[in-house]
């Protein structure tokens, strides 16, 4: 019942690394133990300290902090690692190897350690922490994927503990149902585990949930539970385990190595999904349109495990073939995957047509459809260009057999000095091929397969090359490694012009002239968009955010937009996305979100997943977290572009408040403090209206 | 929530012959009956008139063949010495047939005696034949003449001299009642006019020639001789249309199908190939166990007769069509059993239960998907599916691979099962198709067992066999880099040399263009 009102509900998590890295502060709200009058907050800080905070309720909406006394010290960053028991009569908390309980009433602390015992599996150390509701309980979950049940931890000395083991992996979070008669675990392996009367023999198993369960957390009536996933994503479980409803946005992908595309026929981006999956997500609905499955292969969700993904995707002009390749990398040598899909207007949806082993002898480094006319079909080509040094057309052929289908071969092999071939992209006409081989630029016609013309700009290789559109379509951009841009004339065959520029991102707009160029120098990246004629830039904007830019992408509006401006008449026709990374730790890739995603509602969120609706507030919203918890209304940040137009920003704002009534402030200041940990730019046309 | 994906499979294309509409319809026939005759089978030749008797010339004899019989329903044997080419007129009532002491003998199909005796030629007799008149017969002999002659009479009308060998085929037009055509072993065709003195038309197939026929239309004339089948337009005088040349030996006899779509040829060197009379492009092509003599098609093909050098007669009869037959057989569960309840359309106060679809999982994906590997390798390794489905088991092994769990799966086994294992192994290795996996795989054997190398003579014996066929498959692939480098400078002395020109144009620092102009 808690959820069915709520379907279309929109939930986001943020990673809770990013948030600690900047000093922002979570807060656990533990509503059952406090009494009528007063409210009690804990909140711990990046001192690592647990503090109890006492609110009483004043006039209107502010609570005022009365009291506050440090509970716990050496407490873990996680909020897994804290757990309120029994009707708030202690709180445990786990770090390292160590276990410590606090009891309120009696104001006693006892700790309690684990040997360090490191095995092949990993060590175990604690992990996650859960409180049985009624009994005095407490399980741990730990690294090496073993739960143990502590009991009788009033006594220091005579505490039991048994243990449960079925993860291999970390055991990521952990949950008691509503009676306490049965326990939930889940990790890495994505399977949820179902503990009945806490014995080691009673389980049952939800496997392939899709991706590592991060979060796990019961609905109050214990009808429901949910999961929530290291790849963005929410996963309603009825109580039988029977899966019922899952919500998702953008999927977190590990690693974006297909790069943003658009798909020319729903006008989605298109980007790695779950493991092995290609996602179309529609960026003006916030919603995944579909996930299309390309690997066709089990996923085994373990470290370590070297396993095929999705790396270069492709659509024909208009959307009718899909060109995917995946790669598994291997010691020896790559295993690789050219597969070909056909539309399939029936199903709606792509249907395996070709699919070619080893297309290359190694990595495949781009891939392009000529863009002509699908009408004729035998127009259609495919280029890939790979590590080995070669650059393959495919076309399609006719097969002998009664139904006539048509299947894809290999119709010329180019090469170039023996040189690895980097980029490939077709002239606007189709009748230019440009491939660049490390330093050089070959120009080859496409029907001949002859080589027309080479272009170099010395000290570096190529990064990136793009033909001009329209009225520019006699010149050729590229991009080196060591900071040119270069604009090439194909009639004169000579450089036309060249900027010292680090470019990282080279991106045409499919429907202008329009070139963005995303550059990276002294550690912020800058927007460059230029037409090819002119060597001067019609727009610039420097220091866009503090992190590269990986990706960008060019997604045609329905209906071109009417702007004033000069300065963002580029914009007309489409608009910009971005994609940017950010160094965690452990070198993961941090996707990003959002700009403009509808307003979301989350009642009684402090049930539903307190940790991560928490960790959306700041410390200083903390007097309002009640109602914010009741009923949170979350505008996410709206990222303006400029920063020295911040009066625009507000305006900008306040223009688009619908959604956001109460925490319109809050917003505001996330959009100051320019904490971009995670996030999409989105260059709203609206604001730069307040520039006039 | 996904499913569990079964192991995917890789299906490989089959190489050889894809199936088109024309494997499909020639391969629609039974396995061939075989009669054994006394000699070499010089002719075939189907009764145009139903039930499709068939005349089989072969030593001395002629022997009668209904459609399904076995044994001869008829036999002419008034010959002394060999017969040579028996002939049906258009109306299936008369026979022809020469002989080898050079007189031509006309049976009536009902009789047993012949009906006349036509003697003019000095030598053997290879070539007799009905003008599409019916009163007529042409012939020709090893005397280097062709012969025409008067049936009701049985004397010669005309005899052309103008071959310089043997003549040893022939045909008659179908539309024009004067014209036929003779090949000899002087390399030529001549094609006659019983209206004139001498031939009117000589074509030069370069070949002893063999077999002509002429299409039912009369405009294309079909030689073969040597290795060739060559296709003339006689309407343009004689102009080459088509040389094929796809047998490796010399072409013994020609035949068009009843649609007059396809054309077959029979030759020695055992095998039938069927031509697209459009494309004149191979479609199909059947071989047999000996060189091929001759060769015939009833109507409506619904037989194929060839005939051998050993004088075995080879019928294969079409299939009949599958649906009747099954439809007799057997006696299915009635279609409204398999309805049932399908089109049953809820009520409004019915309560609907969907009823999973159960998908059936091979074996080795159910123990793969409750990750038993070990169990999982010894399934694939049952008999059925190493032996048959290979590729089979080198999935389920590349997908233990990428669990990271090839390792486990393959160590702790008995000497049986190392055995079982190596033999597929070393057998399966050398496939181009699944060596990378299996090569890993042989790696890790290798690997695993080091230890107990030398404790069993079995499992010696098969690390040798492996030793010995990853040896040979490096020889080979060694010699084949040395063909490949061999065509390479074969290649590189035909093609012409492509002149390059660069162009190095420094004009600032900044800029260099090298531009490439490709001459032909």
């Amino acid at each position: 019942t808690f959820f069915c009102f709520h379907s279309d509900i929109y939930f986001f998590n943020i990673c809770l690394e990013d948030c600690l890295s900047s000093l922002w502060k979570h807060i656990l709200h533990v509503s059952d133990a406090v009494d009528a009058s007063s409210e009690q907050i804990f909140l711990w800080s990046d001192t690592f300290q647990l503090v109890s905070v006492k609110l009483t309720k004043a006039a209107g909406q502010d609570l005022e902090a009365k009291e506050l006394s440090v509970v716990l010290d050496g407490v873990d960053a996680s909020p897994k690692c804290i757990a309120f028991g029994r009707e708030g009569e202690y709180v445990a908390s786990v770090k390292e190897v160590n276990l410590q309980v606090f009891f309120f009433k009696r104001k006693q602390l006892n700790r309690f350690s684990v040997s360090t015992v490191k095995t092949k599996s990993g060590n175990n150390q604690f992990a996650c922490i859960a409180c049985h509701p009624t009994e005095d309980c407490i399980a741990t979950g730990h690294a090496d994927g073993k739960i143990r049940l502590w009991r009788n931890f009033y006594h220091k000395k005579d505490y039991t503990f048994s243990t449960l083991h079925w993860h291999h992996d970390t055991v990521m979070d952990l949950a008691f149902s509503m009676e306490g008669t049965s326990l939930l675990s889940g990790g890495v392996e994505s399977v949820l585990v179902l503990w009945h009367n806490e014995s080691n023999c009673q389980k049952d198993f939800l496997p392939r949930l899709g991706s590592a369960i991060e979060y796990i957390s019961m609905s109050s009536d214990g009808t429901l539970c949910c999961t929530l996933h290291t790849d963005n994503r929410i996963t309603i479980i009825n109580s039988n385990l029977r899966f019922s409803k899952s919500i998702q946005g953008l999927i977190k992908s590990r690693d974006v190595k297909t790069g943003l595309v658009v798909d020319p026929r729903t006008k989605a981006l298109v980007l790695n999904g779950e493991p092995g999956h290609l996602q179309f997500y529609c960026l003006q609905s916030d919603q995944q349109l579909f996930s299309l499955d390309i690997v066709q292969r089990q996923y085994i969700h373990q470290a370590g495990l070297n396993q095929a993904d999705l790396v270069k995707v492709a659509f024909s002009a208009q959307g009718k073939w899909l060109a995917t390749v995946e790669e598994r990398e291997e010691v020896t040598d790559p295993e690789l995957q050219l597969k070909l899909w056909l539309y399939d207007e029936e199903t709606q949806s792509f249907k395996l047509n070709t699919r070619i082993n080893m297309p290359h002898e190694d990595h495949i480094t781009d891939m392009c459809f000529r863009e002509m006319d699908e009408l004729e079909d035998d127009s259609l080509i495919l280029v890939t260009a790979g590590r080995d040094c070669v650059f393959k057309v495919w076309v399609m052929v006719e097969d002998t057999d009664p139904e006539g289908s048509v299947s894809w071969s290999c119709d010329f092999v180019g090469s170039y000095h023996n040189y690895q071939a980097t980029n490939c992209c077709f002239s606007e006409d189709g009748s230019l091929l440009a491939v660049s081989f490390e330093e050089t630029v070959t120009v080859w016609d496409s029907i001949t397969w002859d080589l027309k013309c080479t272009f170099c700009h010395p000290p570096g290789k190529i990064r990136n090359i793009c033909f001009g559109r329209l009225t520019c379509s006699k010149y050729l951009i590229g991009a080196t490694d060591y900071g040119f841009l270069c604009c090439w004339n194909l009639l004169s065959c000579a450089l036309e012009w060249s900027a010292h520029l680090n470019v990282l991102v080279l991106q045409p707009d499919p429907l202008s002239e329009h070139i963005a160029a995303v550059s990276w120098l002294s550690k912020e990246s800058s927007l460059f968009v230029f037409k090819p004629n002119e060597p001067r830039p019609i727009y610039i904007q420097r220091n866009l955010c503090k992190e590269k830019i990986q990706l960008a992408a060019f997604v045609p509006r329905d209906e071109p937009e009417t702007i004033v401006s000069e300065k963002y008449h580029w914009l007309r026709r489409s608009q910009l996305f971005f994609l940017t990374d950010t160094q965690v730790r452990n070198s993961e890739v941090g996707l990003t979100t959002l700009l403009h995603t509808p307003a979301h509602v989350l009642p009684s969120a402090s049930f539903l997943c307190p940790i991560f609706i928490n960790s959306l507030l700041i410390s200083k919203e903390n007097k309002s977290a009640e109602e914010v918890a009741d009923e949170v209304e979350m505008e996410s940040e709206k990222t303006e572009d400029d920063s020295d137009e911040e009066r625009g920003v507000t305006e900008m704002e306040q223009e688009d408040t619908s959604a956001m009534e109460l925490l319109g402030e809050m917003t505001r200041k996330l959009s100051k403090s320019q904490e971009k940990e995670l996030r999409k730019i989105r260059k709203m046309d609206y604001s730069w209206i307040s520039a006039f | 929530m996904a499913t569990y994906k079964p192991v995917v499979v890789q299906a490989f294309p089959k190489l050889g012959e894809r199936i088109t509409k024309d494997t499909a319809y020639w391969r629609g026939y039974k396995t061939p009956v075989q009669i054994k005759e006394f000699g070499a089978i010089n002719k075939i030749d189907f009764s145009p008139v139903p039930p499709y008797n068939y005349a089989v010339t072969a030593s001395s004899r002629i022997h009668i063949y209904g459609r399904y019989s076995q044994e001869p329903i008829k036999t002419f044997s008034r010959f002394k010495d060999a017969a040579y080419c028996a002939t049906y007129r258009d109306d299936g009532n008369l026979l022809v047939a020469g002989s080898e002491e050079g007189s031509i003998h006309l049976f009536d199909v009902s009789g047993r005696a012949p009906l006349r005796q036509f003697d003019g030629h000095a030598k053997p007799v290879h070539v007799v034949g009905f003008l599409s008149d019916k009163y007529r017969v042409f012939s020709g002999g090893d005397d280097y003449s062709s012969n025409l002659w008067d049936i009701a009479s049985a004397t010669e009308i005309a005899s052309y001299s103008e071959h310089t060998d043997y003549v040893r085929c022939g045909c008659a037009s179908k539309v024009n009642a004067d014209v036929f055509i003779t090949g000899s072993y002087d390399h030529t065709v001549k094609l006659f006019d019983a209206r004139t003195k001498s031939s009117v038309m000589t074509i030069e197939h370069g070949q002893p020639v063999e077999s002509v026929l002429l299409f039912p239309s009369g405009g294309l004339l079909v030689s073969a001789g040597g290795r060739y089948v060559k296709v003339w337009d006689v309407l343009k005088g004689g102009q080459l249309l088509v040389s094929l040349k796809n047998h490796h030996k010399t072409v013994t006899c020609l035949c068009l199908n009843s649609s007059g779509q396809r054309l077959l040829s029979g030759s020695l060197d055992r095998h039938v190939k069927i031509y697209s009379t459009t494309s004149y492009k191979v479609v199909h092509s059947f071989n047999y166990a000996t060189s091929i003599l001759s060769l015939a098609l009833s109507p409506e093909d619904e037989t194929i007769v060839v005939g051998m050098t050993n004088g075995v007669l080879s019928v294969k009869h079409k299939k009949p069509e599958e649906r009747k037959e099954q439809s007799q057989k057997k006696r299915q569960p009635a279609y409204r059993t398999y309805v049932k309840g399908r089109t049953y359309m809820p009520k409004q106060e019915d309560f609907c239960v969907s009823k999973p679809v159960k998908r059936v999982l091979r074996k080795y994906d159910k123990l793969l998907k409750s990750f038993q590997s070990s169990k999982a390798l010894d399934a694939v390794l049952e008999p059925p599916i190493r032996l048959y489905t290979p590729e089979v088991t080198v999935a389920v092994m590349q997908e233990l691979h990428r669990r990271g769990t090839l390792r486990s799966a393959l160590a702790g086994r008995d000497e049986k099962q190392i055995n079982l294992l190596l033999t597929f192994v070393a057998r399966r290795v050398i496939e181009p198709r699944f060596t990378p996996v299996l090569v890993t795989v042989a790696d890790m054997i290798t690997d695993i067992y080091q230890p107990v190398v030398g404790q069993s003579a079995i499992v010696d014996r098969q690390f040798l066999r492996l030793q010995e066929a990853i040896g040979k498959e490096i020889d080979y692939q060694e010699e084949l880099l040395e063909v490949l480098g061999m065509m390479d400078t074969l290649f590189a002395t035909f093609t012409e040399k492509r002149a390059t020109y660069l162009e190095e144009n420094k004009s600032n620092g900044l800029t260099e263009t090298i531009e490439t102009n490709t001459n032909n």
